[in-house]
C-alpha cells in the first residue's frame, strides 16, 4: 500500500507574524519557515507504517512556490521515499489544493492519503475532508491513533467531548492530531541523502485545475491590542478586585 | 436569500453552540431553517424551535446520524442545500469534520471559523492563531460557513418554529462507528462556561492537576482548561485542550495557573473578558495579557485561594 502525505510550508510557529501596514497582508519576508508541524506528523505516521510493514512507499506532494523545495526535503530527509512539487506562486485555496491531491492520488492510487489537520498559517481545517469528498472516499479526522486492517483502518478521533473511534474502508482520508505521534529529527546521512531522492516538478495546469480564488482578501488588519494589567501582590488582592471587576 | 443551519446536538440536547451560530445566521439576514440530525434529537428539534428568530426546524432522527458521522451527514445536507443560499454551522469538532465535505460537493470554498459579519457575502476571520484578521468576500453562490461561537453572544428564546420531520438519506457506507470514550462531567461545558480554570505544565502531575485545579474550579462553578503542554504529558484529556488547535473559549473569567502563555494557548483565550495569571516566572509572557497577575509558586497560592473562597462562602 502507497501512502500518500501533503506537505505544506509554513511560517515557522515560533515567529509571531505582523500585519502590512497597508492592510494587504502579513509580512512573511525574512521570516522563518519550516513544515506545517501537523504535516510533520503525518509524514512520522507513513514512515511508521512503512516500518510495520504495513505501507510500502511513502509520497510527499507540496503545492506551492519553488522554496516548498525545502520543506519537501525535509520530508525526504525523515524518510519518505520520493515527491511531487506541484509548483505556484499563486495563492491555492484548500479546494483547489484538493482537487489537484485528487487528481495525484488517481494517478498514484495510494491506499491511504495522511494530512495535517490544519496549517497553521491560514487555519483552515478543511483539505483532508474535502479531498476525501472529492474522492468518494471515507474520512478519519482529527487522528491521535491509526491502526491498519485488512481493507479497513481504524482511527480514532480527537473529538469535543473525548475521544472517537471510527472504522474506515480503505482507501481513505486521515488527517492528524497533535497527539498521534512525536515526528523524529533527520539525521545528517538522511539530510545528504535526501538531496538525491526524486522530485517531480508539476504545475495546477499539468492537472487540468483551476486555482483561481474563490474568496477575496479585502482587507488584512492586526486585532485589537489586550493590554498588560496590573501585578497583585497576594490572594487576598486577588480576590478583591476580580469582585470589583464584577466575576466573582 | 435563507440559511441553513446545522445545529450541535449534546445527546438528544441541543447544544448552546447553536444558539450563538444563529446570532451570525440571524445578521447574514433572510429566513433561518434549522436542522437537527441525530438520533432520539425530538428534545433538540423542540428546543431549536423556540430560539428566537428560526423559521422552520428540519429533524433527521435516524440511527444513521447517531454518531454525526461525516460521510452520512455530508449526504444528508448536500441534498437539503438546493433550498439555500448559505449553509452555517458553530464551528465545533462534529462541523470541522463535516462541513468542509460538504463544500467540496457543492464545489463551493468555506469560510472557517468567522468572528464576524460585515454584509451576506463578507466576513471577519482570524488567520496565524489570531494574530491578524483577514476581512473575506465570497464569490461562490453558495456560501459554506463556521461560526466561532466565542465570538456572538446567543440568541434567546420566544419563536414558535414548526418542525417537520424529514427522512434519512443514504448511507455512503464508507465508515463505521466503532467506540468512543466521551468525558463524563457535572462541571460546565468548556466552550459554554463563565468561568475557567486552566492549568499548565506547572501542574508538573496528573495527580496535582487534580488536587490543585479542581477544588478552586468546584469553588467557581468553572469549567476546566489545559495547555497543550498539560495535555501532552498526560495531566488532563485532550479535550480540554485550549488554544489555536484546540478549543477557543472567551469566558468572563479566564484563570490561567502554571501557563507560560505561547502564542498558540493565547489564540484561545485571549477574547476572555477579565485573565488571571498565575505563574512564578515574572516574565512570562501570559502576564502581557493579564488583567491581574500574580507572580508566586501556584501549588501554595492554589491552596490559599481554596481556602479564601471557601471563607467567602463559595
Ligand atoms: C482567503 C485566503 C487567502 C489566502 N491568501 C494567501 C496569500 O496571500 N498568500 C499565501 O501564500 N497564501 C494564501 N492563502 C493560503 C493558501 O491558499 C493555502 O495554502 C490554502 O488556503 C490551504 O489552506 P490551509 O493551509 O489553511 O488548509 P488546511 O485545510 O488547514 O490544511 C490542512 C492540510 O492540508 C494539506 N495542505 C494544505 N495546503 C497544502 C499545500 N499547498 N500543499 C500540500 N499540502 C497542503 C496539509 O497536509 C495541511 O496540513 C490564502 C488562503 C485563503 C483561504
Ligand atoms: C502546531 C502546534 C499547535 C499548538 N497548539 C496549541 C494549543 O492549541 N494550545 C496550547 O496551549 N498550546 C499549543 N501549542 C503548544 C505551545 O506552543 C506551548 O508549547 C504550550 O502552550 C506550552 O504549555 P505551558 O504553558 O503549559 O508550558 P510551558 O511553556 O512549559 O510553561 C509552563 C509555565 O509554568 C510556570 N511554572 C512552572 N512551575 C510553576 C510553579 N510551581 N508555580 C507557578 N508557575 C510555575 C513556568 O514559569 C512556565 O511559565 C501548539 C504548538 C504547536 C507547534
Amino acid at each position: 500500500m502507497k501512502v500518500l502525505v501533503p506537505v505544506k510550508r509554513v511560517v515557522d510557529y515560533n515567529v509571531k507574524i505582523r500585519v502590512k501596514a497597508d492592510g494587504t497582508g502579513v509580512d512573511v519576508a525574512n521570516v522563518k519557515f519550516s513544515m506545517n508541524p501537523f504535516d510533520e506528523i503525518a509524514v512520522e505516521e507513513a514512515l511508521r507504517l512503512k516500518e510495520a510493514g504495513k505501507a510500502t512507499e511513502v509520497v510527499l506532494v507540496s503545492i506551492g512556490p519553488a522554496k516548498a523545495d525545502d520543506t519537501i526535503r525535509a520530508g525526504l530527509a525523515m524518510g519518505a521515499d520520493r515527491a511531487i512539487h506541484v509548483k505556484t506562486d499563486e495563492t491555492v485555496e484548500p479546494l483547489a489544493v484538493a482537487k489537484i491531491i485528487a487528481k495525484i492520488a488517481g494517478e498514484e492510487q495510494p491506499g491511504l492519503i495522511i494530512l495535517g489537520k490544519q496549517a497553521i498559517d491560514d487555519d483552515s481545517n478543511q483539505t483532508g475532508q474535502m479531498l476525501s469528498a472529492l474522492l468518494g472516499w471515507g474520512q478519519g479526522t482529527f487522528a491521535s491513533k491509526v491502526e491498519i486492517a485488512d481493507g479497513s483502518v481504524d482511527v480514532t478521533r480527537e473529538v469535543d467531548g473525548g475521544l472517537q473511534t471510527v472504522s474506515l474502508r480503505l482507501p481513505a482520508v486521515v488527517t492528524t492530531d497533535l497527539r498521534l505521534n512525536e515526528p523524529r529529527y533527520a539525521s545528517l546521512p538522511n539530510i545528504i541523502k535526501a538531496k538525491k531522492k526524486e522530485v517531480a516538478a508539476k504545475t495546477p495546469a499539468d492537472y487540468g485545475v483551476d486555482i483561481s480564488p474563490r474568496l477575496e482578501v479585502l482587507k488584512t488588519a492586526e486585532p485589537p491590542a489586550r493590554k498588560a494589567g496590573v501585578k497583585v501582590g497576594s490572594v487576598p488582592e486577588l480576590l478583591d478586585k476580580l469582585k470589583t471587576a464584577g466575576v466573582l | 436569500m435563507t440559511v441553513l443551519l446545522v445545529a450541535e446536538t449534546q445527546g438528544s440536547a441541543l447544544a448552546p453552540a447553536t444558539a450563538k451560530a444563529l446570532t451570525a445566521a440571524l445578521q447574514i439576514g433572510g429566513g433561518v431553517h434549522v436542522l437537527v440530525a441525530g438520533a432520539g434529537v425530538g428534545p433538540a428539534a423542540e428546543a431549536a424551535a423556540k430560539l428566537s428568530g428560526v423559521d422552520k426546524v428540519l429533524v433527521a432522527d435516524d440511527a444513521l446520524y447517531g454518531h454525526q458521522l461525516a460521510e452520512p451527514l455530508a449526504a444528508l445536507i448536500v441534498g437539503l442545500a438546493g433550498a439555500y443560499d448559505a449553509i452555517l454551522a458553530p464551528s465545533t469538532s462534529s462541523s470541522k469534520n463535516v462541513l468542509p465535505r460538504v463544500a467540496a460537493l457543492l464545489d463551493v470554498a468555506q469560510l472557517s471559523d468567522i468572528i464576524k459579519v460585515i454584509a451576506p457575502d463578507t466576513f471577519e476571520r482570524p488567520i496565524y492563531a489570531g494574530n491578524a484578521i483577514q476581512t473575506v468576500r465570497s464569490k461562490d453562490a453558495k456560501k459554506v460557513i463556521t461560526v466561532r461561537t466565542a465570538a456572538f453572544a446567543a440568541t434567546g428564546e420566544g419563536g414558535a418554529a414548526s418542525i417537520e420531520a424529514i427522512g434519512a438519506g443514504s448511507d455512503p457506507a464508507l465508515s463505521s462507528f466503532k467506540s468512543e470514550a466521551l468525558a463524563k462531567s457535572e462541571r460546565p461545558e468548556l466552550t459554554a462556561a463563565k468561568t475557567i480554570v486552566s492549568g499548565g505544565r506547572g501542574l508538573a502531575s496528573a495527580e496535582n492537576f487534580k488536587d490543585y485545579i479542581e477544588p478552586v474550579a468546584n469553588r467557581l462553578g468553572a469549567a476546566i482548561g489545559a495547555s497543550r503542554a498539560a495535555v501532552d504529558a498526560g495531566y488532563a484529556p485532550n479535550d480540554l485542550q485550549v488554544g489555536q488547535t484546540g478549543k477557543v473559549v472567551a469566558p468572563d473569567l479566564y484563570v490561567a495557573v502554571g501557563i507560560s502563555g505561547a502564542i498558540q494557548h493565547l489564540a484561545g483565550m485571549k477574547d476572555s473578558k477579565v485573565i488571571v495569571a498565575i505563574n512564578k516566572d515574572e516574565e512570562a509572557p501570559i502576564f502581557q495579557v493579564a488583567d491581574f497577575g500574580l507572580v508566586a509558586d501556584l501549588f501554595p497560592a492554589l491552596k490559599e485561594l481554596d481556602a479564601e473562597l471557601a471563607k467567602a462562602g463559595r
